[in-house]
């Protein structure tokens, strides 16, 4: 890999960072002020800061490797659905609040595995990003597993909504430990992550969370696939429509 | 039992450690009605911040830049914290928050009357943080000197973000009015639309207000509605001026004499109106209010359920 095909590895690398952030912090934030109490509206609108300063970080770098005049903004608000790299499991609508917290759960058992061994990357900017925000999800992580312990092991329904949320997330995780050609290029350059890495330990410590939760771990007997080719679920045209709405309306505008 | 002339005595007492400006604090011997007014105030005070996560949070999905929508994020949950240190000043009163929640969701307790008007465009949001909270922080200025101890200190920490929360608005309207002219058309357009609501704010003029005279003897309230007003209007004067925009009052004029501007009448018809259920957004809020309260209702019940089995389970380890 010559320089110049390195730093466009890396550009396309820090989008998918980017996109995997914005997604998920926009879907989190809609949670504010529709949480079940006051506390978690907080808390909420906490964890999505955290995923849109993330976005800023990454999108921020892919900005600086393009040096083409493009911003943060312009990745964020004038990108299509297609042209999006996130992992499917992020644009899916929040769902009720088990839903959420499962997902979250994870998200940030994945992610936890994921930023510590990207904190040690080759690329500096990287391992800066990945070192302040492991630090927020391992935060995250207390509360979705302490949330899916409470949901899981509380009531009947909320027990049934959990497993259900579960159930139905599964599928997406699939796709969270199968790095492609890109991915698979970086890693071997000390660059970027090998996912299929972290599997065995993503999958024994959700295995011991949802067994103190009295919850079921679901069979491998689905998969659905496509984030980081940009074939998307329905969702993510739907979120971006709002999210883009009012910059794409008043082009060229500063705000 | 306490005799009248008891009463008498402590309420004496009481009135002469308001006079002396000492703080009123939760154990301390108060006057019913006192209690009562505090509640009332301070409840309203904590359901406004809450409900007024809703027309901000209208455009949190849509901010139209990354950096505002993370700004945008962190006024709402400041909001939300202020809801939560308000509650808990007027749980030291004895009412714990849930009845709070259901007086407000019954429709007996009120919040501000300002959040009853729909946002519109993204110059809402700043109209929003610089007229509004910059109403607020006027009236929340006076009340770091309230009687009550707890209601007091909590606005000192609530003034302080607050002032962010003003300059975070006329930030926005600072961008707007020096942008394209569809955005300072936004800019003129949210500005007209939420000053006079702002003004509104304030309340009543002081001789039709219900419960000023004794909140002031009471020193509540430290400073009455239209004193309030004025410096409000005094004030947003020169930032109206420096955005370049037209104000929104034909008969602002300075008075030399009085050294305040004079100002054209509020039409309190609207503001009247829009209290009596007659806004664009009153029953939209409430609804919201309760559908997310019912949405969470498994949510708390499976907190409750989960902490009883853990306990349980503790006792059977024990």
């Amino acid at each position: 890999m010559n320089d110049d095909d390195s730093k466009q590895a890396t550009l396309a690398y820090a989008l998918r960072l980017g996109d995997d952030s914005l997604v998920l912090g926009q879907r989190i934030s809609e949670w504010v002020s529709n949480a079940p109490f006051l506390e978690e509206d907080i808390a909420c609108g906490n964890v999505a800061l955290d995923y849109i300063g993330r976005a800023r970080l990454y999108y921020g770098y892919a900005a600086e490797l393009a040096a083409d005049g493009r911003d943060e903004d312009d990745f964020a608000y004038l990108r299509s659905a297609r042209e999006f790299r996130n992992y499917l499991i992020y644009e899916l609508p929040r769902g009720d609040f088990a839903f959420t917290q499962v997902r979250q759960l994870l998200v940030d058992l994945f992610n936890t595995g994921y930023l510590a061994a990207l904190a040690g990357s080759r690329d500096a900017t990287l391992a800066a990003i990945a070192a302040k925000a492991i630090k927020e999800t391992r935060y995250h992580l207390r509360r979705s597993r302490e949330w899916v312990l409470r949901l899981g092991d509380g009531t009947g329904e909320s027990h049934r909504r959990t497993q259900k949320a579960l159930d139905d997330l599964w599928g997406y995780t699939h796709e969270l430990f199968e790095p492609d050609a890109l991915e698979l290029r970086l890693a071997a350059a000390g660059t970027g992550v090998d996912t299929a890495a972290l599997k065995p330990e993503w999958k024994r410590a959700l295995a011991a969370v949802l067994n103190e939760a009295t919850l079921s771990l679901p069979a491998d007997d689905w998969a659905v696939r496509g984030g980081r080719t940009g074939y998307h679920t329905e969702n993510l045209g739907h979120l971006l429509t709002q999210l883009q709405s009012i910059h794409r309306a008043y082009p060229g505008c500063r705000w | 039992m306490k005799t009248s002339a008891d009463e008498q005595e402590l309420e004496r007492r009481f009135q002469q450690r308001i006079e002396d400006e000492q703080k009123i604090e939760p154990k301390d011997w108060m006057p019913a009605a006192y209690r009562k007014n505090l509640i009332r105030q301070i409840s309203q005070h904590a359901h406004s911040e809450v409900i007024g996560m809703q027309p901000e949070g209208n455009f949190l999905t849509r901010a139209p830049s990354l950096r505002r929508k993370a700004v945008l994020l962190s006024k709402i949950q400041d909001e939300a914290g202020h809801g939560l240190y308000l509650y808990s000043a007027a749980e030291t009163l004895g009412t714990p928050r849930s009845e709070l929640i259901a007086a407000l969701q019954a429709g007996e307790a009120k919040y501000a009357s300002i959040f009853n008007y729909p946002t519109q465009t993204w110059g809402d949001v700043g109209a929003i943080g610089w007229l509004v909270d910059g109403a607020a922080i006027v009236n929340q200025i006076s009340l770091q000197r309230t009687s009550y101890g707890p209601y007091a200190r909590g606005m000192v920490r609530i003034c302080k973000e607050e002032s962010f929360h003003q300059r975070q608005g006329y930030e926005i309207m600072i961008a707007l009015a020096h942008g394209s002219a569809e955005q300072r058309e936004m800019a003129q357009d949210s500005l007209n639309r939420f000053y006079w609501p702002a003004l509104m704010m304030f309340g009543p003029h002081d001789r039709e207000s219900a419960h000023s005279a004794r909140s002031m003897q009471w020193k509540i309230k430290r400073e009455t509605n239209d004193d309030l007003r004025q410096k409000f209007i005094d004030q947003t004067v020169p930032q109206i001026a420096f955005l370049g925009l037209e104000h929104p009052d034909s008969g602002i004029r300075w008075n030399e004499e009085r050294q305040h501007y004079d100002h054209g009448e509020i039409d309190w018809n609207e503001f009247y109106a829009v209290i009596n259920g007659n806004g664009h957004c009153n029953r939209q809020r409430m609804e919201h209010h309760i559908r997310a309260h019912e949405e969470g209702a498994w949510v708390r019940d499976a907190i409750a359920a989960h902490r009883e089995k853990r306990g349980g389970r503790k006792q059977q380890v024990a």
